[in-house]
């Protein structure tokens, strides 16, 4: 445990070392811009927009390191030929797999953290700006915490996206794994319609292979409440735990191929 | 140790500075040269909703906003190159003669995002009104907001909406009550709305229900916008009903003193008003040759609302 521990303390600070936190700044600059044009623009849904754009932004953000980071997890140590030195150590390979995606994680939630801090603060400001008359026209409130439930539901999501990288990367190249990675995400976005495939189509084999990839598939839409959450509409605490445990019984059922596999592999 | 000399970052920001400067001067030259032609006309490029809930991968809600200030900027344009062309100010376009976009905009807002509340709101006023100050499609703007109330049944202000569109913009007032009644049934629904239908039902068309019902979307406008419009509106009203009075004031002092007065001055001095009479933005009434009273021609208020047929005096 302690060896996982170590692990992913170092990939948290070589992701910091290779200027991940920058997206932070890139972050908060998108948002301040924004809730500047965006007052100029609509009529009165300056809120919901900045709400919209930072819980959206917060995602394509983590999108990006989940997916770029993640495919890099197993394949640089390759390229750098620093996996032998790593395995001489005396450490496992498994721990080796689930120290790296530790790491990630934990990188992902230090970023996610931060952008929703600054999400909170752009929107103080602008509902400070506006004033309490037009306060009172919003659907929820400025600060409403149950944004709060959005984000961590992008987190849950953002763990299972850095695990289906990390899966690709221990038995593919950075570019194949970003492909097949990015494929499965905008899949598992779309995974109803593989349920509702019998409307569509009369073929019972397509429809039985359709259903199967449902079941197979990672379903990524019940992640995503930004919505629901900007609309003040009820996200309960039972959805959220029955959301992420999905999530977590996923993320550990890719780890457990992923360490199999690279458990398995021969680096000479 | 050797001094690092600045002279490269000097050349790097002469050079930059110096082929910058020259492409915008360029460019400058080449607009002067070859007027780009001028190009406002507003394209859709994808129309189907739903194609658009997938190619925006999940990023639905972000997607609607972004239509949703297309549809702003939509609506805001057209009034605006109206308005410029109304001043008479040359702008080489045509003038515009309808709001194509506006129900497009605003059908794709609310399908990527069906609880965009003020897309279905903004969407009834605008799209109902007669053209120019609306897209004149009170069919358009009833759809919508039934669009509406399929994602949110509990929404009696769609309700409202659908009813104010039929009583003002189709002058149905049996539907309009109907809906007003079907509105006041949804829980959480203001009091008033029971009275609102009660009084279309028997006055529809009456100033002092259109007064109720502007009144009404006053009260429940959640933008600014909306609450100014329907301020705006009530305004008129009252710009309505002063002209009223005044007018039966210069009829009597025209059967009086046999002609019309030229100006106020005579109904001042008699004690029959107190001052110069103005309309609700301060302007001044005037009264014409022929003995009519007109609000100022540059009242912020006109034009004035054309009246549903049955809309007459109020019976005081």
């Amino acid at each position: 445990m302690r060896a996982i521990g170590w692990i992913a303390v170092n990939v948290f600070r070589e992701s910091v070392r290779d200027k991940v936190p920058y997206n932070l700044v890139l972050f908060a600059v998108v948002l301040m811009g924004a809730s500047y044009l965006i007052g100029q623009l609509t009529a009165g849904q300056d809120i919901k927009i900045i709400k919209d754009l930072g819980l959206a932004a917060t995602s394509v953000f983590g999108l990006f390191i989940a997916i770029f980071i993640g495919i890099q997890l197993v394949s640089k140590e390759v390229e750098r030929r620093s996996i032998y030195s790593l395995l001489a150590k005396p450490i496992h390979r498994y721990q080796l797999v689930l120290g790296k995606y530790a790491g990630l994680v934990l990188t992902l939630a230090a970023n996610l953290a931060v952008m929703a801090v600054a999400l909170y603060a752009v929107l103080a400001y602008v509902a400070w700006t506006l004033g309490p008359v037009v306060a009172r026209a919003w659907e929820t409130p400025a600060l409403d915490p149950a944004m709060l439930k959005a984000v961590w539901l992008t987190f849950a999501e953002l763990a299972v996206v850095t695990a289906i990288a990390l899966f690709f990367s221990t038995f593919s190249t950075p570019l194949l794994s970003a492909a097949l990675t990015f494929a499965l995400v905008v899949a598992g976005r779309f995974s109803v319609d593989l349920r509702n495939f019998d409307q569509a189509v009369d073929a019972p084999a397509a429809v039985a292979l359709a259903r199967f990839l449902y079941w197979v598939l990672p379903n990524l839409a019940p992640f995503d409440v930004r919505s629901q959450v900007v609309h003040g509409l009820p996200v309960s605490m039972s959805y959220l735990a029955v959301t992420s445990l999905y999530g977590v019984l996923y993320v550990c059922a890719l780890l457990a191929v992923a360490v199999f596999i690279f458990s398995r592999r021969d680096f000479k | 140790m050797t001094r690092r000399s600045s002279l490269p970052i000097v050349a790097l920001v002469v050079a930059v500075s110096v082929f910058g400067s020259s492409a915008a001067w360029l460019q400058q030259l080449r607009e002067r040269m070859f007027p780009a032609p001028v190009q406002r006309e507003d394209v859709l490029y994808i129309t189907s909703g739903e194609a658009l809930r997938r190619l925006t991968v999940g990023y639905n809600a972000l997607t609607a906003d972004l239509y949703w200030i297309r549809a702003i900027q939509h609506f805001g344009a057209i009034r605006l190159r109206l308005a410029e062309h109304a001043r008479g100010i040359e702008t080489g376009e045509p003038v515009p003669t309808g709001f194509p976009l506006l129900h497009p905009l605003l059908d794709l807002t609310t399908t990527l995002d069906p609880h965009f509340n003020i897309a279905y709101r903004f969407g009834s006023v605008f799209l109902a009104e007669p053209f120019p100050g609306g897209a004149g499609r009170p069919d358009l703007a009833i759809a919508l907001l039934e669009k509406g109330l399929r994602v949110r049944p509990d929404r009696w202000e769609y309700m409202q909406d659908i009813g104010f569109v039929h009583y003002w913009w189709r002058e149905d007032y049996q539907s309009a009550a109907r809906w007003f009644e079907r509105a006041s049934q949804v829980t959480g629904a203001p009091w008033w709305l029971r009275s609102l239908a009660a009084v279309t039902l028997a006055e529809g068309g009456d100033r002092r229900s259109s007064r109720l019902m502007w009144q009404a979307l006053y009260e429940s406008a959640e933008i600014e916008w909306l609450k100014r419009d329907a301020e705006r509106r009530l305004a008129q009203l009252r710009v309505l009903d002063d002209m009223d009075a005044l007018q039966a004031l210069v009829d009597e002092l025209a059967n009086t003193r046999g002609t019309p007065p030229a100006g106020w001055g005579e109904a001042i001095r008699a004690g029959l008003l107190r001052g110069t009479p103005v309309d609700p933005a301060g302007l001044p009434y005037l009264i014409d040759g022929a003995g009519r009273v007109h609000p100022s021609p540059d009242s912020p208020l006109l034009p004035l609302p054309v009246e549903p047929k049955r809309i007459g005096p109020l019976a005081s």
